[in-house]
């Protein structure tokens, strides 16, 4: 019979895995920020201009 | 027997990560980010050219996570000289926070996060700058020099001393006279600084087995290197005015600021072998902080001032 393995975290590492998600979430979040404003920046009003 | 063996998982070969995000933070070296923060913006900002505030606060952040991120690298490899010394030994890898390969993964993707972002959003001299600062610290300095020679900071220094020029190439796109002097006063400030510390901190140094100069040279030649670099750091420190880089202002700062740590570095050298307070030693450490920051501070305001009246003339 195969047994399902599994890993009960303690307390103290479900706090420090919370900790660490929000922070990537917050990282990645602000990293896209940057991205999307530098890049209108760089474009300027010529990231409007597309062919009809 | 099942099919899968049951194995203990705390058994030291495989454990689950009890770090934080504070604990990750700290792998950042964020007092040493701040001097680099600071040093960085301020060759951004003093640079002749002015560029879209946005992207400048992108190119600081990027030049912050790259140091960071040597600071990350430095960490994971020096964990085990941490681990003795008394100054470093709660750092998150040595004191068991973070492990050592989460550190080595950590500083690995922000180094290459921070080097792409400058080159793609700023520009890739800076990117290419920062890349090397990065290199040099956690390659040269940290794995070469710190454990072999002696002059391990003041080669390793060079890594220390090049955000300001990272942070004048990004705004300029490129490399000039003004911040390579900026990148002197630094690169000249460090020994001083670091023998300064290693002096009153010679114990932990030679516990941990790194070279330090006063472990190696001894204390009396250290006093004296401290002195001989303070005499250098002085002039250079004056180089911008004496170009015409600045006004008579930030000459005025930057002589009453290099006579100050001729002075401190003085009360070094005339220490007495017999004073294990080293009270001059911690002085001039201190001072050596002051006046990095004051020296800076005083190049932004002489280049903001003198570009802010000479608009209001030119209007």
């Amino acid at each position: 019979m195969i047994e399902n393995e599994l890993v009960t975290l303690t307390d103290k590492q479900k706090k420090a895995r919370r900790s660490r998600s929000i922070a990537i979430g917050l990282g990645l979040a602000v990293l896209v920020v940057v991205f999307y404003v530098s890049t209108i920046i760089k474009f300027g009003p010529a990231i409007l201009d597309r062919a009809l | 027997m099942a099919l899968v063996d049951k194995n203990t998982l705390d058994d030291g070969g495989f454990r689950m990560s009890e770090a934080t995000a504070r604990d990750f933070i700290e792998l950042l070296k964020p007092r040493v980010m701040s001097l680099v923060v600071f040093t960085a913006f301020v060759g951004l900002v003093a640079a002749p050219v002015s560029i879209n505030p946005f992207i400048a606060v992108v190119a600081i952040l990027a030049i912050a996570i790259g140091a960071g991120a040597s600071g990350a690298l430095n960490m994971w490899y020096d964990a085990d000289i941490d681990a003795v010394m008394t100054r470093t030994a709660t750092r998150p890898v040595p004191s068991g926070r973070v492990l050592p390969g989460e550190a080595l993964v950590f500083g690995l993707i922000l180094s290459a996060l921070s080097v792409m972002t400058l080159g793609v959003l700023v520009n890739w001299l800076s990117a290419a700058l920062l890349a090397l600062t990065i290199f040099f610290y956690a390659v040269v300095y940290t794995m070469w020099l710190k454990r072999s020679t002696p002059q391990n900071i003041v080669i390793g220094g060079a890594a220390g001393a090049f955000p300001p020029m990272i942070g004048w190439a990004a705004a300029t796109g490129s490399i000039s006279l003004e911040s390579v002097i900026l990148f002197l006063i630094i690169f000249l400030w460090t020994p001083p600084h670091f023998w300064a510390l290693a002096l009153f901190k010679s114990q932990d140094y030679g516990r941990a087995g790194i070279p330090m100069m006063p472990n190696v040279a001894g204390e009396a030649s250290t006093r004296k290197q401290i002195f001989a670099y303070s005499l250098l750091l002085a002039p250079v420190g004056m180089l911008p005015w004496a170009f015409g880089f600045t006004t008579a202002g930030y000459g005025v700062v930057a002589t009453a600021l290099g006579i100050g740590f001729i002075w401190y570095a003085w009360k070094v050298l005339v220490m007495p072998d017999s004073d294990r307070v080293m009270k001059p030693a911690k002085a001039l450490f201190a001072y050596s902080l002051l006046y990095l920051f004051v020296i800076f501070a005083a190049y932004l305001a002489d280049s903001v001032v003198e570009r802010t009246l000479a608009s209001g003339v030119l209007s």
